[in-house]
């Protein structure tokens, strides 16, 4: 027989309960949170794997490094023996943690060691850029919705420009521009190589992306009636702000979240890629891809395994969002049943 | 020159003599041939199209202005001057032989006059027959169209001062005399030049037809007397070669018949996609270098197809001797012991195609000296005979001595595969000795003429030098010699700023000493070259060899010491 719940018991759920029920009981969320927080530990015990695992600098060339492996003492960078011995091949898996794992890369540096590294990098670009693009884009949302007038026309005019640009367009030429000078702001100055710039660039690019929905969200509160009500009873305009309209825009807020999050991570990925994002000799799972370009024949892991730990950290986080999302807006949830 | 930009040279017949001499008995000639002439021609084997593949064009297809290697291979089938540089293998690539003008000149006057005589009954492509007016309209025009050599190698021509200063106006009346009835042309130049034969045996100084225009040709065609004449030309698509139908062979060593019926040069196809096409036969040659993961590929399933030879060139690393920290000579020497030789040449490609060195001057070239001041356990004063092994502790402290520690160095390479290989190995080494280096990747399009500039404050990048003819003081009159640095240009090709007054003095008298004391001249370029890398200017790397990869269709592969593969000798029947 089905559970009765009383009625009582229903009317005492706040909505946040009851979304955090709906993401906790959603397999989706589960997985996904699993895998990302097996991906977050990976990246943080990073260092550790390199210095008391592997042993090596993943930082450093070892073109001349050899490897103790199957009884024999290898080089790390093979020259070739057979026909003209054209070329040098770096050593593929040794499926042993101990030892390039999943090979070496064209410097001799240890590939599973430098992807722990890009992971922490492109991690930690994803989302802080995502945060930030969040922050300015609530201060954005919440400005313009609530005062509209000549500040929501000026700052909507500023997010079309931004919104004019495709985004890998107008990040590659910033990136471009500021990989040889830096960003100086007054006494800021973020240098050319900091990982400071990528979280810059990708933070500002996504800014019209979510501050728009934002905006028109907060123009729609503006006319409820308990904002009205809250007019009238003469609450200032902070307390409006923070009390009665972010409470409401946050649960949209926190769908973006993951989303942005997966989307930056892309895009800190294919900069890195083409060489203008993260700078050698640290690494991102873009730089990577990069240095396995060459490799693509010979040793093509290099490249494939930074691609697939992208991938499925990319679903993984979209996967999240759409948990998320199902869980703050039951209508939409209702709506994918349909 | 650079792989695709090239720069000054000096050399002499002599001297050349002596270099092919010794390039043969070390055995690194040619690894196709051997140092014989070009056999007769065979017309049984005429016909077919040769496709030639490439990533991108050369630019202007102008022969007065293109100073790329990719154009200089086409040049020696389509254009010629009063000499050339000779086909054949080997050594005898390096002779230069009597093209236009019926022999080598008389020399007289003291070495200050070359007197000519035109052969008769030569044609252009457009039939129009080949005149001293020609010849003369064609000297003027290298000034005209500012040539890139013009400054460097045709300013000793008399009036080539005041033809530098208003270029649109240049008239060498007294610098090429030309005599219209005997055909005889006379240059005269300003002092005695030992390599003014070599100076007009490359494309610069080309015949073209009178009417050519005085501004940079373009894409537009200039009209040939090679064997080839080009019949279009799109940078972005192809360039063609068809039979230059007024051609008659008149010295085979110069311009011989060539065996394709048409020459096809594609464009835009990645390194990747050009390997693929040679291996399907869709292209007889590619001409960019073989991508590093696919060379093992072609030394084993395609070795028969492979072509290694010699080049007299050096991968080297100029420092700028006037901003910190290479403006201390510990830091300099620094890098030089610290840079593991072995290690960039495993970049490269492996030990079959580049060898380590250290000393300024390539192996087997004129005056070169086996000698290494910066390997393990030895000192510029007292040299091993070979680079051996780096000495990473013996950097690091003289890094810490020099008081440069810890500054910051940028390492500005160009933006191709193997460039910023080395480049990061280059960082790598920098920072294991004690400095915080950055990696600068800039287009490999304005990456030669950034690092020149003095505005840009480059401390340390990675280049290539590629000679433009075999001379000592093509390397190191032009590359570390006082005229070759000017500040603020583009075009200061002494990238490390380096100008020692005494050894510059010592490298000018070498140069005059060439002209009657070749031997004498080589053995002074010997010890300028210790004394050179005493003060660390620049690291030298390796020396790289070419490689060449050939369709299975493709017969009768000749190589160049000077041009590189001969495409008009090429057989596909």
């Amino acid at each position: 027989m089905k559970r009765r719940v009383p009625v009582s018991a229903e009317k005492s759920d706040s909505p946040g309960r009851i979304a955090l029920r709906t993401l906790v009981s959603d397999k989706r969320s589960w997985i996904a949170s699993i895998f990302l927080i097996f991906i977050a530990i990976l990246a943080i015990f990073a260092p550790v794997y390199a210095h008391n695992i592997a042993h090596t600098d993943p930082f450093t060339s070892s073109l001349n490094a050899t490897i103790h492996l199957h009884g024999k003492d290898l080089p790390v960078l093979e020259q070739s023996t057979g026909g003209l011995g054209l070329g040098v091949t770096p050593i593929g898996p040794t499926w042993n943690f101990s030892k390039y794992f999943l090979g070496s890369d064209n410097q001799g540096r240890d590939v599973f060691a430098r992807l722990l590294y890009g992971g922490r990098n492109t991690l930690m670009i994803g989302s802080l850029a995502a945060l930030l693009t969040i922050v300015i884009s609530i201060i954005i949302g919440l400005v313009a919705g609530y005062w509209r007038g000549f500040i929501d026309s000026l700052l909507s005019r500023i997010l079309d420009v931004i919104w004019a640009f495709p985004v890998y367009l107008l990040s590659i030429s910033l990136s471009v521009v500021l990989l040889t000078s830096g960003l100086s702001l007054g006494p800021i100055h973020v240098g050319a190589g900091s990982l400071a710039l990528p979280i810059i660039i990708i933070g500002l690019v996504y800014v019209p992306y979510v501050a728009r929905p934002i905006r028109g969200q907060v123009l729609a509160l503006r006319e409820r009636e308990f904002v009205r009500a809250a007019v009238g009873s003469g609450a200032k305009n902070s307390t409006i702000i923070f009390r009665e309209i972010l409470p409401n825009v946050f649960p949209s807020v926190l769908v973006f979240v993951p989303l942005m999050i997966a989307l930056s991570m892309l895009t800190e990925s294919a900069l890195s890629f083409l060489s203008i994002g993260v700078q050698p000799p640290a690494a991102s799972w873009g730089t990577i891809i990069n240095d396995g370009l060459g490799l693509l024949y010979t040793r093509p892991i290099v490249a494939f395994a930074p691609g697939f730990m992208i991938v499925l950290t990319a679903v993984a986080l979209n996967l999240l969002g759409d948990a998320v999302r199902d869980a703050l807006d039951p209508k939409a949830r209702l709506r994918g049943a349909l | 020159m650079r792989r695709s930009i090239a720069v000054l040279a000096l050399a002499s017949t002599l001297s050349m003599g002596l270099f092919a001499t010794t390039l043969a008995s070390s055995g690194a000639a040619s690894a196709t041939g051997t140092d014989a002439p070009l056999a007769a021609y065979d017309a049984s084997h005429a016909g077919g199209t040769l496709k030639l593949v490439a990533n991108a064009a050369a630019g202007s297809l102008d022969p007065k202005i293109n100073y790329t290697a990719q154009y200089w291979q086409l040049y020696q089938a389509t254009y010629d001057g009063l000499l050339t540089f000779s086909y054949g293998d080997g050594k005898n690539t390096f002779n230069v032989v009597p093209d236009l003008a019926v022999a080598l000149p008389k020399i007289s006057n003291g070495g200050k006059t070359l007197t000519f005589t035109l052969r008769k009954g030569i044609k252009f492509s457009t039939g129009a027959a080949v005149t001293v007016a020609d010849v003369k309209a064609s000297f003027e025009r290298i000034f005209k169209v500012s040539s890139p050599t013009a400054g460097s190698f045709y300013n000793g021509i008399v009036g080539a001062d005041a033809c530098l200063k208003a270029p649109a106006s240049c008239k060498l009346d007294k610098g090429v005399v030309v005599n219209a009835a005997t055909g005889s042309i006379v240059i005269n130049l300003v002092s005695p030049d030992d390599a003014i034969l070599s100076k007009l045996a490359v494309p610069h100084a080309v015949i073209n037809p009178a009417s050519a225009p005085a501004k940079d040709a373009g894409t537009t065609i200039i009209p040939t007397t090679g064997a080839y004449m080009f019949k279009s030309y799109d940078p972005n698509k192809s360039l063609i070669m068809v039979r230059n139908p007024y051609f008659k062979e008149w010295n085979h060593q110069a311009q011989p018949s060539g065996y394709p019926d048409e020459i096809d040069y594609s464009f835009g196809l990645t390194a990747e996609a050009q390997v693929t096409a040679v291996e399907n036969n869709q292209a007889n040659w590619m001409y960019d270098p073989v991508p590093a993961d696919r060379l093992n590929e072609l030394g084993t399933k395609y070795a028969a197809q492979v072509h290694v030879n010699p080049l007299t060139a050096m991968w080297y690393l100029p420092m700028n001797v006037n901003i910190a920290p290479f403006n201390n000579l510990k830091a300099r020497q620094a890098v030089n012991y610290a840079l593991d030789r072995a290690a960039m040449v495993k970049i490269f490609g492996g030990s079959q195609l580049a060898a380590p060195v250290c000393s300024f001057l390539p192996p087997n070239f004129p005056g070169h000296v086996d000698y290494c001041g910066y390997t393990k356990g030895a000192t510029p004063a007292k040299p091993a005979k070979a680079w051996g092994s780096a000495d990473l502790a013996l950097a690091k402290k003289l890094v810490t001595e020099s008081g440069t520690a810890g500054t910051a160095v940028g390492v500005v390479v160009s933006d191709d595969e193997v460039n910023k290989q080395m480049g990061e190995y280059v960082q790598s080494v920098l920072n294991a000795i004690g400095y915080k280096a950055t990696l600068k990747p800039i287009s490999g399009n304005i990456q030669f003429t950034y690092i020149q500039n003095t505005k840009n404050k480059v401390q340390i990048s990675v280049t290539q030098w590629y000679q433009d003819y075999p001379a000592a003081s093509d390397f190191l009159y032009v590359l570390l010699g006082c005229a070759s640095f000017t500040p603020g240009s583009d075009s200061s090709i002494n990238m490390a700023g380096y100008c020692n007054k005494a050894l510059d003095a010592k490298m000018k008298a070498a140069i005059l000493q060439g002209t009657t004391d070749p031997i004498g001249a080589n053995k002074a370029w010997g010890a300028i070259d210790q004394a050179v890398m005493a003060d660390a200017p620049v690291a030298v790397a390796f020396t790289p060899k070419n490689l060449d990869f050939i369709s299975s269709s493709t017969k009768n592969y000749h190589f160049s010491l000077q041009y590189k593969m001969f495409v008009s000798q090429i057989q596909l029947k």
